[in-house]
C-alpha cells in the first residue's frame, strides 16, 4: 500500500489522504517562476554607504500617532449617509435541519427595510478553493450554535435586533458531534456534508525515513500523548464591516479584514459580481491574529443586504458574535513517540495527532500539513512520520491563529525533549544544541533552510536566566524550562495557485521631495506599512514623516496576499525594496552623470544626495536631486514585487510548510508554583527570536512581546469550549462568550517579558529580514511545561496548567520524589555544548 | 419600543455639547454616534474590555456601561480632548515611542485609564500601574511597552512640574 515517490526516503501512502477532495496535488508553479531581480551587492548589504540609517533605528510607527490621539478610522468610525445597520439571526441548536423560515412579521416592522436568507445568498466560498463548504447564510442545515441564518437590515441597529426575534425559524433537531471521537464513531451523523467520507475533513499521512528501524535503534524512547485546548484570538475589536452598492452597480466593501484581496474574490463569487465591479478596503483594523483572515457572514450579507436596499449597510459584531465566529486554535490531541540515543542524537519520531475542526474546514487542509510539516527543524531528524486527521464536529469552526496549526505539536514535541533530556540525563539546552540543524540544510520533508540563527537563540536565553547556576537548583516550588521553534517567513504559495507575483508595490517619487508608496500590504498592528516606509526612507534617503503609505485597498493599491503566514516583511519588504532601489538607482545615475562620477560613489541619506568622493562640494538636497533625475528621465515612479523561488518537498503536500526563510525561537521561562492550591504563576520569560535582521526593533519587540504573552495565556488561562447541554438546551454553547469568562490575561497576570533579538541575516530576507510575528508565541507553552517539571515535578501534558490540572496532578503520584530523582539524576555532561563552538553572537539584549 | 428621545447636555473635552439620547442609551453610543467622537471604542459593549474608559469627573469610568444622561451636566474627556492642541500629551507621546500601541483598539481606553492614574499618583510603581491598567485589555502588546510608557510618561511630567532648578539637576 505505502508507494515509494521519486524522493528517496520518502514514503506517500497515496490512498490515505483521505478527507474533502482535492484535485491530484495543486498546479506546481513553472520552472519560469518570476524571479526577483538580484542586486549587487544582494539584498542584506545598506544601499547608501556602509551603514544603515533608517534600518534598525528605534522609530515612530508610521500611523501611530494617530492612534495614540483617537485619530485612527478603523470600520466602526465609518458612518455613511442614509446607512442602514444588518443584524444576523443564529442558530440556537448546534446541528438542526432548518425546514423553514418565516420572516414575514420581521418585514412587517417599521424600520426594517430587508431581510435575507440562504436562498439569497446560496453560492458556496471558502478560503481554501479546494475546501469551499460555506454559505454566507445556511440554506438546509445549522452546524453550529451561532451558524447564521438570516440577516436583518433596519434603520437602527435595535431595529435590527427586535426584527431577528420576529423571524420564525422551523428547525428539526439532529444530533451533535461534539468531539473527535464521538465524530470518528459516528460517521453517519455527518457534520458537513462536502466531507468525502463520514465526519474526516482532512487526513494527511506522511513519512519520511525509516522510523521505526531508527526507533527500535534508540536507547531511550518517549511515548506519551498530549491535550492541547482550544482558544480564540480576542482581537479587541469585532469583526465590523459596512458596504455600499451603487446605482452603477459598483460594490465596496470596507472591513475590518487581514485579506482584503481574498475576499475580494469571494465577494465576487457568492455575489455573482465581476471582481472589476468590486473595491474591497481595509481601514485601520484593532487586531486580528489570524481571527479575520478569511470572509466571514458579515461581509456577504452586508453587501447583499446593501444591493437588495440601495443603501450603505453596516454589520458590527457583538463580542458573542465574535466568539462564535471563532476561526480559532484547533484543540488537537497529540501522541508521539519519540526516540534519542545515549549522547543526545535524536532518532525518529511517531506522531499521531486528531484535530477538532469545527463545523468548515477554513484553512484546515493546511492546518492538518501544517500539524507535522512544520516540526522538522531547528532540530535535524533523521526519520520522521506524522499521521494527521482533522475531524469535522458540531462547533465554531478553528482555523489559523498566530502560529497556525503548529503551536500544538511544537508543545508536545518540545515536552518530549524535555523528557528524552531527562532519561539521559543531559541538559535540556545542550540536547537542543547537539541536534541543532545548522544554516544552509535541509529537513527531513525537504524544507530548505537559509539563515539559521538557533544557537545564539539558546546561548541567549541560557546567559540572560542564568540557566546554568539555576535549572534543576530552584528550591521547590520554583523553576525554569526552555523550548525552542521554528516558524515559516510567508507561506511560498499563494492559496489560490497562479504565477502572478506574491506582493507588489508601486512606488510614486513627487518634485516636492515626498514619496508615496501603494500596497495592498495589511497591517493589523504589527507595523507592516511603517516597515515598507523605512524602507523606502533607507534606499532613498528620506525621513519617515516624508513618505505615504497607501495599503490595502483593492482599487488603489497593488495585491499583495494579506496578513497571514508571517508573510508581510518579508514578501511586501522586499517588493518595497525592489521599487524604492529602482528609483534610487535612477536618482543616483543622475547625480553620477551630472557629476562625473561613478554611481557607487552617490549616497541618499539623511535628506541629502551626496557624492562621497567631494561631499563638501557634490551635495544636493534630494527634493532638488529628485527634480534632477524627474528631468532627466520623465516623471519618477517605480513598481516591485516579490515571487519565492520554488520550493518544497517534491511529495503531495510538499509545498505545505515552504518558505522563503525561516525564523527560529527559544524561550526560558521561569515559574513559580504553590502546591498547596496548584497556581502556577509565571515570572519572566525571556524571548530570543531570530528575525534575520530587526528592520525596526521596537516592532520586534512589540512582536516577541505580544507573542509570548498570548502563549502564556494559552498555557494557563484560555479555553475556548462548549457546554454538554444547558438548561432546556441541547450541546454547542460556549462556557463564556464574554471577555469576563474567557480569560484573557490582564496586565495583573502577565509576566515579565524580556525580549533578546538574534539577527542572523537572512541572504534573501529585505535586508536580511525575517518574520517575527508568529514563531516567538511557540515555545511559551512547552516552556511553562518544562518550568513547572523543574518546580513541582509533574509533566502537564494537557492544557491549561489550571489550579486543579496541577493539583490532581500533584495528587497523582509522588510528584516530591519525582522532583527530587530529576535533580540526581542529573548528570550534566562535561562537554555541556557537545563541541559545538559557541556562536558569535549578534545578540542584541535588550535590557529592561 | 421606541423610546422617547431628551436632549443629553454634557461637557466634553471643555466643550458644552448637547445630543438628543433615549433613557438607555450609553455614554459611548453618544460619544460616538452622536457626537462624532470616534476615538473611544467599543470592544465588548458590558464593561469588560475598557476600550471605552473616558474620564467623568476625573475618575476613569467605562462609557459603554454608563448610561449618558447619567453624565448630564458633567465633565467628560476622551482620548480627542487628552491632547493639548496639536501637541501630545506625554502620555500619547511616550506609548507612540516605546511601540505600547499595535493595533490601537484598546489605546484611547489605556491612556484614559493611565492618565486618571497620573493624576492622583505622580511616581506610581509598576505594580499600580498594573493595578490601573487592569480593567484594559490589550491583546498586542503583552503590556511591557505600555507599562514603560507609563513611566516614561510620569518621569516627563515629573520633570515638567518639577521647579527650574530642580530639572537643570535632573537633566544631568
Amino acid at each position: 500500500m505505502i508507494e515509494r515517490t521519486k524522493r528517496p526516503g520518502v514514503t506517500n501512502p497515496g490512498t490515505a489522504n483521505a478527507g474533502m477532495a482535492i484535485p491530484e496535488g495543486r498546479q506546481m508553479p513553472k520552472e519560469q517562476r518570476l524571479t526577483p531581480p538580484a542586486w549587487e551587492g544582494g539584498r542584506a548589504a545598506p544601499p547608501n554607504g556602509d551603514a544603515f540609517h533608517v534600518i534598525g533605528q528605534r522609530s515612530r510607527k508610521v500611523e501611530g500617532l494617530s492612534k495614540v490621539t483617537g485619530r485612527a478610522i478603523y470600520a466602526d468610525d465609518i458612518s455613511l449617509p442614509r446607512m442602514l445597520h444588518a443584524k444576523l439571526l443564529r442558530s440556537i441548536h448546534a446541528h438542526a435541519r432548518i425546514v423553514a423560515i418565516d420572516a414575514s412579521a420581521a418585514l412587517a416592522m417599521p424600520g426594517v427595510h430587508a431581510v435575507v436568507t440562504g436562498k439569497d445568498l446560496p453560492e458556496y466560498y471558502g478560503i481554501i478553493p479546494w475546501t469551499q463548504d460555506e454559505q454566507a447564510l445556511c440554506e438546509t442545515k445549522a452546524r453550529y450554535v451561532g451558524d447564521a441564518i438570516a440577516a436583518v437590515a433596519a434603520d437602527s441597529e435595535l431595529q435590527a435586533e427586535e426584527a431577528l426575534r420576529k423571524i420564525k425559524v422551523t428547525y428539526d433537531v439532529l444530533p451533535a458531534i461534539t468531539s473527535i471521537e464521538e465524530g470518528l464513531q459516528h460517521p453517519e451523523i455527518q457534520v458537513n456534508e462536502k466531507a468525502s467520507e463520514g465526519n474526516i475533513s482532512k487526513h494527511v499521512h506522511l513519512e519520511f525515513g525509516p522510523v521505526d528501524e531508527q526507533l527500535e535503534q534508540s536507547d531511550e524512547v518517549v511515548e506519551a500523548e498530549y491535550w492541547y485546548e482550544g482558544s480564540t484570538h480576542g482581537p479587541i475589536e469585532p469583526h465590523c464591516c459596512i458596504a455600499e452598492f451603487d446605482a452603477t452597480g459598483f460594490l465596496t466593501v470596507w472591513s475590518a479584514t487581514q485579506v482584503a484581496h481574498y475576499l475580494h474574490r469571494d465577494l465576487a463569487k457568492v455575489l455573482g459580481l465581476p471582481t472589476q465591479r468590486i473595491r474591497v478596503i481595509q481601514p485601520v483594523v484593532g487586531g486580528a491574529f489570524g481571527g479575520k483572515s478569511e470572509p466571514f457572514s458579515l461581509e456577504f450579507c452586508a453587501a447583499k443586504l446593501s444591493m437588495v436596499t440601495g443603501r450603505p449597510v453596516k454589520i458590527l459584531y457583538t463580542r458573542e458574535e465574535v466568539f462564535y465566529a471563532h476561526r480559532g486554535r484547533h484543540p488537537m490531541r497529540l501522541r508521539y513517540r519519540t526516540g534519542v540515543r545515549r549522547d543526545g542524537t535524536l532518532t525518529g519520531t511517531d506522531a499521531r495527532i486528531h484535530i477538532d475542526g469545527g463545523a468548515y474546514s477554513s484553512f484546515g487542509l493546511v492546518t492538518t500539513y501544517y500539524s507535522g510539516q512544520l516540526l522538522t527543524a531547528p532540530y535535524a531528524m533523521p526519520a520522521y512520520r506524522f499521521d494527521s486527521t482533522r475531524v469535522f464536529t458540531n462547533k465554531p469552526c478553528c482555523g489559523p491563529k498566530r502560529g497556525h496549526g503548529s503551536v500544538q505539536p511544537r508543545f508536545a514535541f518540545e515536552c518530549q525533549l524535555d523528557k528524552l533530556a531527562e532519561r539521559i540525563g543531559m541538559d535540556p539546552i545542550a540536547l537542543r544544541r547537539k541536534n541543532y540543524i545548522g544554516e544552509s540544510s535541509t529537513t527531513v520533508n525537504g524544507m530548505r533552510v537559509t539563515s539559521n540563527g538557533f544557537l545564539q537563540c539558546l546561548d541567549a536565553v541560557e546567559k540572560a536566566s542564568e540557566w546554568r547556576t539555576r535549572w534543576r537548583k530552584l528550591p521547590y516550588g520554583r523553576g525554569l524550562g526552555v523550548a525552542g521553534s521554528m516558524y515559516i517567513s510567508g507561506t511560498n504559495y499563494c492559496i489560490y495557485p497562479n504565477e502572478m507575483p506574491q506582493s507588489a508595490v508601486q512606488l510614486k517619487l513627487d518634485r516636492s521631495g515626498r514619496a508615496t508608496l501603494f500596497c495592498g500590504i495589511s497591517d493589523i498592528g504589527q507595523g507592516a506599512e511603517s516597515v515598507l516606509a523605512m524602507i523606502v526612507c533607507e534606499e532613498l534617503g528620506l525621513d519617515l514623516r516624508d513618505v505615504r503609505v497607501v495599503a490595502a485597498d483593492t482599487d488603489l493599491t497593488p495585491v499583495d496576499l494579506g496578513s497571514y503566514s508571517s508573510r508581510e516583511t518579508f514578501m511586501c519588504g522586499n517588493a518595497a525594496l525592489d521599487a524604492a532601489r529602482k528609483l534610487r538607482d535612477l536618482v543616483a545615475e543622475t547625480l553620477a552623470e551630472r557629476w562625473g562620477v561613478v554611481k557607487g560613489d552617490i549616497v541618499l541619506a539623511q535628506g541629502l544626495a551626496v557624492a562621497t568622493s567631494d561631499p563638501e562640494r557634490l551635495v544636493l538636497d534630494l527634493k532638488t536631486a529628485f527634480q534632477a533625475a524627474e528631468a532627466r528621465h520623465g516623471t519618477l515612479g517605480s513598481v516591485g514585487w516579490y515571487q519565492s523561488p520554488k520550493l518544497g518537498g517534491d511529495y503531495r503536500g510538499g509545498t505545505i510548510g515552504a518558505s522563503p526563510a525561516y525564523s527560529f525561537t527559544a524561550h526560558v521561562a521561569e515559574v513559580e508554583c504553590d502546591p498547596e492550591t496548584g497556581w502556577v504563576s509565571v515570572k519572566k520569560i525571556w524571548v530570543a527570536h531570530d528575525c534575520g535582521r530587526a528592520l525596526s526593533p521596537v516592532a520586534v519587540e512589540g512582536q516577541m512581546e505580544g507573542s509570548a504573552y498570548m502563549g502564556f495565556g494559552e498555557a494557563l488561562f484560555e479555553t475556548h469550549t462548549f457546554k454538554a447541554s444547558a438548561p432546556g438546551h441541547g450541546p454547542g454553547i460556549h462556557d463564556g462568550p464574554s471577555l469576563l469568562d474567557y480569560r484573557m490575561p490582564t496586565s495583573m497576570d502577565t509576566p515579565e517579558l524580556e525580549s533578546l533579538i538574534v539577527e542572523s541575516v537572512d541572504p534573501e530576507g529585505p535586508y536580511g529580514a525575517k518574520e517575527a510575528g508568529e514563531g516567538p508565541l511557540h515555545p511559551s507553552i512547552p516552556a511553562i511545561a518544562n518550568a513547572i517539571h523543574d518546580a513541582l515535578g509533574i509533566r502537564c501534558d494537557r492544557l491549561p496548567f489550571s489550579p486543579p490540572a496541577v493539583l490532581a496532578l500533584l495528587e497523582a503520584g509522588d510528584a516530591h520524589a519525582a522532583w527530587e530523582r530529576a535533580r540526581t539524576q542529573l548528570a550534566r555532561p562535561a562537554n555541556a555544548t557537545t563541541g559545538i563552538p559557541a556562536a558569535a553572537s549578534r545578540t542584541r539584549a535588550v535590557k529592561k | 419600543m421606541s423610546s422617547p428621545t431628551q436632549i443629553c447636555r454634557l461637557r466634553v473635552n471643555g466643550d458644552e455639547r448637547s445630543c438628543g439620547v433615549t433613557p438607555h442609551t450609553t455614554l459611548l453610543e453618544a460619544l460616538r454616534y452622536e457626537l462624532g467622537l470616534t476615538g473611544s471604542k467599543q470592544g465588548c459593549d458590558k464593561g469588560d474590555c475598557g476600550a471605552c474608559t473616558v474620564l467623568v469627573d476625573g475618575d476613569a469610568v467605562l462609557s459603554c456601561i454608563t448610561l449618558a444622561l447619567a453624565c448630564e451636566g458633567r465633565d467628560v474627556r476622551t482620548i480627542e480632548g487628552l491632547a493639548d492642541g496639536a501637541t501630545p500629551h506625554p502620555l500619547q507621546d511616550a506609548l507612540d515611542r516605546t511601540g505600547g500601541a499595535q493595533c490601537g483598539f484598546c489605546t484611547p481606553g489605556i491612556l484614559m485609564s493611565a492618565a486618571a492614574l497620573l493624576e492622583r499618583d505622580p511616581s506610581p510603581s509598576r505594580e499600580a500601574i498594573a493595578l490601573a491598567l487592569s480593567g484594559n485589555l490589550c491583546r498586542c502588546t503583552g503590556y511591557t511597552k505600555i507599562f514603560e510608557a507609563v513611566e516614561l510618561a510620569a518621569r516627563e511630567l515629573r520633570e515638567r512640574r518639577a521647579p527650574p532648578g530642580a530639572r537643570a539637576g535632573a537633566a544631568r
